[in-house]
């Protein structure tokens, strides 16, 4: 079975260093409030984790910028979703 | 960027691209920006072209589309574990030109697009992302983009900005999307040469096959998969409902690989170099979950007005009509010389009412929950079907009468009488 990174190394991105396009709002409400995170195992590029200490962490390099995360998130609404800066994130070679 | 235009369209896919041509080429002076670093760059579909739309707007379109394979052949397969029972559809007269689909590659075919919107005339702008919408009390009168100075101004703004349409949200026109209301699709494309593609589907030059599924390989949740072949790649992919993603706890790529290893795919996948893996989220809400599609200086069009008939698997035609009909109706305000308000862009929904797209829309209102409401669609009735042409194709010294008894007693055990009955009505409720 192919893993998630072997599949995300076949693409193509142009990261934009430090800039984030999305970001956990408040880490306290995953760690404490959300029991469930979906966002760990719904997202599609795997971006999600949750650590040993309940905390989730986000890494948006493999982002294919589909929305799951933040519509997933309708209860704590913790997302801060917003698109790449133009012309960074995800360049589809075929779509 | 300070100039005005008579239209500023946001997005370059099927809806976008539709409307800024048809702008442009009736005169009107349009803007048309892209966040992608060329137009297709960002979009996702399958994917299926249906020509019917395509011709409404550019009539010679085969003469130099990137088009792939003509579709000649459609496949429906319900899948078990180790089966699959299914049927297809496959007609000579599908071969015949003019052809009625095609399978595509979107950051190709979008390119050729957006070709044909500039040479119409139309200012494309890409990799610029429009952060928000400029407002002049409940008027849109413009968007500010995150280049230097990126404000520009215009008579109508019309969001073609796809499934997640941020400025609608912002804006307020819209709310979030709900996860009952938007599947989530992952899909891979796989090349291969031409040759095996052709022996593999049986099929030659550029004949093509499509390959609809449901069943087993969604685990219970409601959704399908598809196979669909290019010239020299098949794409393979998965979409369910994101709230039953959410319950399953089964992660998209995760099903994905098990799809792939099903017995009766594998072979057809067999020694392809996978190039692309995607996701993206399709609006199958229905006619009830679309929102108010215009206001006061701005229209809404395709994914972002959640444009999708989700029981015959079309959006990118729908996608196209209304961006070509919202494109018109602002050609004929322009022409009247009447201000781009609510009242007179109403004409756009009444437009889309009378066409295909509402009517198909309205059709299958319906279907949406009675699925949400009927698991047995995905699990039960798969299983059993299964099960039924295995007993009956298993020649094992039992007569066919005890067979056919077993067989009716697996479905009533599973579903009883009236359940049957019941599932029949709802079917043929939801569909009729």
């Amino acid at each position: 079975m192919m893993r998630i990174e072997e599949k995300l190394f076949q693409n193509r991105y142009r990261v934009d260093p430090g800039r984030a396009h999305i970001e956990i709002a408040d880490a306290d409400v995953c760690a404490v409030h959300c029991k469930e995170k979906p966002c760990t195992f719904c997202c599609p590029a795997g971006c999600y984790a949750e650590d040993n200490g309940g905390r989730v962490t986000l890494i948006t390099d493999g982002c294919l910028e589909c929305g799951t995360c933040r519509v997933i998130c309708g209860e704590h609404r913790n997302v801060r979703w917003e698109y790449p800066r133009g012309g960074y994130g995800i360049l589809f070679k075929f779509g | 960027m300070s100039e005005h235009f008579d239209a500023i369209v946001v997005g370059a896919g099927p809806a976008g691209n539709s409307a800024a041509y048809t702008l442009a080429k009736a005169g009107l002076k349009v803007l048309q920006i892209e966040r992608g670093e060329y137009s297709g760059s960002k979009n996702v579909q399958g994917a299926i072209l249906y020509s019917d739309a395509l011709e409404k707007i550019i009539p010679d379109f085969r003469e130099d589309a990137p088009l792939e394979r003509h579709v000649i052949e459609q496949r429906m397969w319900v899948l078990d574990d180790e089966s699959c029972i299914g049927g297809t559809y496959r007609s000579a007269d599908f071969s015949k030109p003019p052809y009625n689909r095609y399978t595509i590659i979107r950051s190709q075919f979008d390119r050729w697009f957006s070709k044909k919107v500039r040479d119409a005339g139309a200012l494309v702008v890409c990799e610029t992302t429009v952060l928000d919408l400029h407002m002049d009390g409940r008027c849109v009168v413009g968007v500010r983009t995150d280049r230097e100075n990126g404000s520009v101004y215009a008579d109508v703004v019309i969001l073609a900005d796809g499934v997640n349409s941020v400025l609608a949200r912002k804006a307020g026109f819209r709310g979030e999307l709900k996860p009952k209301d938007v599947a989530l699709a992952v899909k891979e494309i796989h090349f291969l040469p031409e040759q095996t593609i052709e022996d593999r589907f049986n099929i030659k030059g550029t004949e093509g096959v499509v390959i609809e599924m449901a069943g087993k390989i969604t685990q219970g949740m409601v959704g399908t998969g598809f196979l669909y072949t290019n010239k020299e790649s098949v794409t393979i992919g998965v979409g369910c409902l994101l709230s039953d993603f959410k319950k399953s706890g089964i992660a998209p790529y995760a099903l994905l690989e098990q799809m792939k290893a099903h017995p009766t795919i594998k072979p057809l996948l067999a020694g392809g170099e996978m190039k692309e893996y995607t996701a993206h989220l399709i609006p199958e809400g229905g006619y009830n979950a679309i929102p108010a599609i215009y206001g006061d200086g701005w229209l809404m069009a395709g994914d972002a007005g959640m444009f999708v008939n989700a029981v015959h698997r079309e959006g990118s035609n729908l996608a196209m009509t209304t961006g070509r009909v919202a494109a018109e109706t602002v050609i004929a305000l322009k022409a009247q010389g009447k201000p781009m308000t609510a009242p007179h862009l109403a004409a756009y929904r009444k437009a889309l009412n009378h066409s295909f797209v509402m009517k198909d829309m309205k059709k299958y209102k319906d279907v949406p929950e009675v699925m949400d409401k009927n698991r047995q669609f995905f699990t039960d009735y798969p299983r059993l079907v299964s099960q039924a042409a295995r007993t009956l194709l298993t020649v094992d010294g039992v007569d066919k009468k005890t067979k056919e008894r077993a067989i009716r007693k697996a479905f009533t055990g599973a579903r009883s009488t009236f359940g049957l009955f019941a599932d029949a009505f709802k079917l043929w409720r939801a569909f009729e």
